[in-house]
C-alpha cells in the first residue's frame, strides 16, 4: 500500500513541477495547488498506514484497543492544508488582481519591478 | 481534568508537574504579547490614530519580556516550556537557547525602531489596510521561528511570518508592488513547501518532531537511513528562504518595491531567520551530514558573497543595491556555517546580529534620503550633505559597518570569520570575505559620494547653488532620527566594545555545537 | 443565480447555518466538529447571504467589521491561553470549572474559550475575503 502512495506521491510532484515550471502565473498557481495535495500525502504516508482504524480510545480505558491510525500526520496534514488553503487564497487574489492591473498573466512581460530597460548607475562623478 | 463520563482519570505520569512563577512565561511571551497586541489592532482599526502608539507599546513590552529571557537563559541555560503540560516530546515545546534568546533579543529591538520609523511614514491608506497588525503577527512569526523547540511549529511561525509578509509587501498594490509579489509569494511558498516535506521525510525515519529527540534519535539511526537527502531538503529550503546563491532571485526582485520601512523590517529580519533554522537544523540535528557538505556549502557562501558583491555594483537604484547586499552578508554568514568550528558559528552568529542592526538602518535611511530628494536613484540624488549633515555621517558610519572596517560592528564578524577560515585552512573562503568586503565598500560608497558628497544630481553643475533639497516634516525627522541613530550607535558601540557579543556569541556558538544542555533542558526539568 | 426562489430562502437558510455552526462547535470538545469547521460553515452562510442579498446587507447583519470580528476572536484565543499565568502551568493548558445554572451543572473550560475564538477568527478572516471578491464582481 505504501509502494502505491509513494508512486502517487511522484506522480504529483512531476505534475506540479512541471506546472510550475511554465511562464503562465494561473498555471503556476495550479502547480502550487497539486505541490500542496503532494507535500500533504507525502505526509500521510510517512506516517505508516494502518486501515480503517480511528485514533479514538473507547470511554473507560486508558489506551485503544487495537493498533490504530497514527493521529499526528493527520493532525500535521490538516495544519498543512488550512495553511495551503490560505496562501491559495492570497495567491488567487494577489495573481486576479496583478492581472488586473498589469494587463498580462505571462511572466516574462512582468517587468514592472526590474524593468527590462534600467540605466546603468552613474559610471563617473 | 473532567474525563468523559465524569470519571476522574490519573494523569500525573503524563504531564508535567512543573509550578511555574511569571518570570517562567518570558519563553512564550515574545510570540504571546505581539498576537495579543496584533488582534487589538485589528479590532481598533478604524482608530487609525491609536495605532502606532499601541504598536510601539506592544513592541516594546515584548522588548522587554525578550531582554528578561535573554538575561535568564544567560544566568541559567537553555530553558523550556511544554504547552498545555504535556510531557515532551508529546506536548510541544518552546525551548529556548542562547541563540535563540540572542537573535529574539535583536529582532525585537528592529522591530521597535521599525515601528517608531513608521509613526509618521505609513500613511493612512496604509494603516487601513492593516499595516500594524499584520506587523504585530509577523513579528509573532519572527520571535515563534527563534524560540521553538519542535521542527513542525518551526514550519507553522514559518508560515504566519510569511503570510504577515506577504500582506505587508503589497500594502499600497502599485504596478512594481504587485510584480515583486508575485515573485516573492512563489518562491517563499515553494521554499517552506520544501520545508514541510524534509519535515514529512524526518517525521517518517524518526517518528517524533521534537528538536531535542530528534537530536538523540538521528544518532542512533542506522546506515541506510536518508539523513543527507533530509539534511539537503532542509538546506535547500533554508537557503531559499536566506536567500543564498543560487536560490536568491526573488530577494532583489521584490525587495526594493514595497513601503521603505517594510524593507528596512523584511531586511533586518526575514532572512535572518532562514539562517537563524540553517544553524538550528544543519548544526544541532544533523552534525553528521553537515560535515559531509560542508564544502559545497562552503561553495554556496563564497557564491552568495561574490554575487551579492557583483549585483550590488550594477544597480542604480540605491534599494537594490541594499538588496545586494543583504545578499552579501548572508553569504558571510554562511561562511561560518560551512566552517562549523566554535570561532565560525561564533563569527556568524556576530555578524548576523550585526547585519539585523545595520541592514535595518541603511533601508532606513534611504527612505529618508528619498523623502529629502524624491528619489530612489543614484542619477537623481545629490546635495544631501547640505540637507542634512546628520544624515550624512549616520549613513557614513552604516556604509562602514556594512564593508566590515573598523571601528564598527560589522568589521568584528568578518574578523572571526576570516580568522576562523584561516583556522581550518579554507584560505579562499577568508578571500572571498575580504574581496567580498570590498566590492561592498566601492557599492555603498558610491551611493554616499553620489548622493551626499556630490553638490547636486546629474546634470547640475557641481555645488550647484539652484539645485534645492525638499523638507522632511519635524516628527518625521524626529523619528527616523531616532531610529537611525539608535542603529549607528549600537554598532559604534559594537565597535568599539565588542567583548560581551563576542563572549555571549561563543556561548551561543558552543550551546549549538555541543547541544546536550537543549536536550536536558527538555527532557531533564521535568 | 439571483432568482426570488434563492432571495425569499437565503436569509432563512443563512440563520440555519449559522445556529448549526454554533452546534458544531459547541459538540467539538470531544466529538466531530469544533471551532475550525464551525467557523467554515459560518463563513459560507455568510457568503451565500452576500450572493443573494448583497455585500451591503452582510455588512449591515454583521454590524462589527469581518476583520475587528477576527482580531475579537484572536484575542479570545490567545487570552484563553494567558489565563494559566494565574494557576502556575504552562501556556495554553486546559483549564476546568463546573458552572451551576439552576439544576444544570454546566462544564467550562478554556478549551472552550479558545475554540470560539478560532470561530470568531475564521468566521472574520474567510467572510473577509469572501466580501472583499464579492463586492470586486459587482462592479
Amino acid at each position: 500500500m505504501e509502494i502505491a502512495l509513494t508512486l502517487l506521491v511522484g506522480c504529483f510532484f512531476t505534475v506540479s513541477i512541471y506546472l510550475l515550471l511554465s511562464k503562465y502565473i494561473i498555471r503556476v498557481l495550479l502547480g502550487v495547488g497539486i505541490l500542496g495535495n503532494a507535500v500533504n500525502l507525502l505526509i500521510f504516508t510517512a506516517g505508516r498506514l494502518e486501515r480503517e482504524v480511528p485514533p479514538i480510545i473507547p470511554d473507560g480505558n486508558m489506551v485503544p484497543e487495537t493498533v490504530t491510525a497514527n493521529p499526528l500526520p493527520q493532525a500535521l496534514i490538516l495544519t498543512a492544508i488550512v495553511i495551503s488553503f490560505s496562501f491559495f487564497a492570497f495567491l488567487l487574489v494577489l495573481a486576479f488582481r496583478s492581472y488586473q492591473d498589469l494587463k498580462t498573466d505571462d511572466t516574462e512581460n512582468m517587468r514592472f519591478a526590474e524593468p527590462a530597460d534600467e540605466p546603468h548607475p552613474p559610471l563617473g562623478y | 481534568m473532567a474525563g468523559a463520563a465524569g470519571q476522574e482519570v490519573d494523569l500525573t505520569g503524563v504531564m508535567v508537574s512543573a509550578n511555574l512563577t511569571v518570570s517562567d512565561y518570558f519563553i512564550v511571551a515574545p510570540v504571546v504579547i505581539p498576537i495579543l497586541f496584533g488582534a487589538i489592532l485589528m479590532m481598533l482599526r478604524s482608530k487609525r490614530n491609536w495605532q502606532a502608539p499601541i504598536a510601539i507599546a506592544g513592541f516594546a513590552i515584548a522588548l522587554f519580556a525578550e531582554f528578561g529571557l535573554l538575561q535568564q537563559v544567560i544566568a541559567e541555560g537553555p530553558r523550556t516550556m511544554t504547552m498545555g503540560r504535556w510531557l515532551p516530546p508529546f506536548g510541544i515545546s518552546f525551548t529556548v537557547d542562547l541563540t535563540g534568546a540572542l537573535f529574539a533579543f535583536t529582532g525585537g529591538v528592529v522591530a521597535l525602531a521599525g515601528a517608531i520609523y513608521s509613526w509618521r511614514d505609513v500613511t493612512p491608506t496604509g494603516r487601513r489596510y492593516g499595516f500594524y497588525p499584520f506587523f504585530m503577527l509577523m513579528m509573532a512569526g519572527v520571535s515563534g521561528a527563534f524560540l521553538t523547540g519542535d521542527i513542525f511549529n518551526l514550519y507553522v511561525w514559518f508560515e504566519v511570518l510569511l503570510i504577515s509578509s506577504f500582506g505587508l509587501i503589497v500594502l499600497g498594490s502599485e504596478k512594481p508592488q504587485l510584480d515583486g509579489t508575485m515573485k516573492y509569494a512563489f518562491l517563499n511558498l515553494v521554499a517552506t513547501t520544501m520545508f514541510l516535506v524534509a519535515t514529512g521525510y524526518l517525521y517518517g525515519i524518526t517518528g517524533t518532531l521534537n528538536m531535542a529527540d530528534i537530536r538523540d534519535k538521528v544518532g542512533q539511526l542506522d546506515q541506510a537511513a536518508p539523513l543527507m537527502t533530509i539534511a539537503i531538503l532542509y538546506l535547500l529550503a533554508f537557503s531559499m528562504k536566506a536567500a543564498a546563491f543560487p536560490l536568491n532571485f526573488w530577494l532583489p526582485a521584490s525587495y526594493h518595491t514595497p513601503k521603505i520601512v517594510v524593507s528596512a523590517i523584511f531586511a533586518g529580519l526575514l532572512t535572518k531567520v532562514g539562517v537563524y533554522a540553517l544553524l538550528r537544523v544543519m548544526l544541532m540535528l544533523f552534525a553528521v551530514p553537515r560535515d559531509l557538505l560542508a564544502e559545497p556549502i562552503a561553495w554556496l557562501a563564497a557564491l552568495t558573497m561574490l554575487a551579492g558583491a557583483f549585483g550590488a555594483l550594477a544597480q542604480n537604484d540605491i534599494r537594490r543595491v541594499l538588496g545586494y547586499v543583504v545578499i552579501t552578508g548572508i553569504g558571510t554568514m554562511l561562511a561560518g556555517l560551512s566552517l562549523a568550528t566554535q570561532t565560525g558559528v561564533t563569527g556568524t552568529i556576530v555578524y548576523a546580529i550585526h547585519s539585523m542592526l545595520v541592514m535595518t538602518a541603511l533601508y532606513m535611511a534611504a527612505g529618508v534620503m528619498s523623502r529629502l530628494n524624491g528619489s530612489f536613484d543614484m542619477r537623481q540624488l545629490g546635495g544631501l550633505y547640505a540637507a542634512s549633515p546628520m544624515l550624512a555621517a549616520g549613513f557614513l558610519v552604516l556604509a562602514i559597518s556594512v564593508s566590515g572596517l573598523p571601528p564598527t560592528s560589522g568589521f568584528w564578524g568578518k574578523f572571526i570569520l576570516v580568522k576562523a577560515s584561516l583556522e581550518m585552512g579554507a584560505w579562499w573562503l577568508a578571500a572571498a570575505i575580504l574581496i567580498a568586503g570590498f566590492l561592498t565598500t566601492l557599492a555603498v560608497f558610491r551611493i554616499w559620494i553620489f548622493a551626499f558628497w556630490r553638490g547636486g544630481p546629474e546634470g547640475t553643475r557641481d555645488g550647484a547653488e539652484a539645485w534645492s533639497i525638499g523638507e522632511a516634516e519635524p516628527d518625521y525627522v524626529l523619528h527616523s532620527s531616532l531610529a537611525i541613530g539608535f542603529f549607528v550607535a549600537a554598532s559604534l558601540f559594537i565597535g568599539f566594545a565588542p567583548e560581551l557579543l563576542i563572549s555571549t556569541a561563543g556561548e551561543a556558538a558552543h550551546g549549538l555545537l555541543h547541544s546536550q544542555d537543549y536536550v536536558n533542558s527538555v527532557f531533564g526539568g521535568r | 443565480m439571483n432568482t426570488v426562489i434563492f432571495r425569499a430562502v437565503a436569509p432563512y437558510l443563512t440563520a440555519l447555518m449559522v445556529v448549526f455552526s454554533v452546534f458544531i462547535l459547541l459538540r467539538g470538545h470531544n466529538e466531530p466538529g469544533g471551532g475550525f469547521i464551525g467557523g467554515l460553515i459560518a463563513a459560507s452562510a455568510f457568503a451565500m447571504y452576500g450572493i443573494s442579498n448583497g455585500v451591503a446587507a452582510v455588512r449591515r447583519s454583521l454590524y462589527f467589521h469581518p476583520i475587528s470580528i477576527a482580531g475579537f476572536g484572536l484575542l479570545l484565543a490567545g487570552l484563553s491561553g494567558a489565563l494559566s499565568v494565574f494557576f502556575h502551568v504552562p501556556y495554553l493548558t486546559g483549564l476546568w470549572t463546573k458552572v451551576a445554572i439552576g439544576s444544570v451543572e454546566l462544564d467550562l473550560s478554556t478549551p472552550l474559550f479558545f475554540d470560539i475564538g478560532v470561530y470568531c477568527v475564521v468566521v472574520g478572516a474567510i467572510s473577509a475575503i469572501a466580501l472583499a471578491l464579492e463586492e470586486r464582481q459587482a462592479d
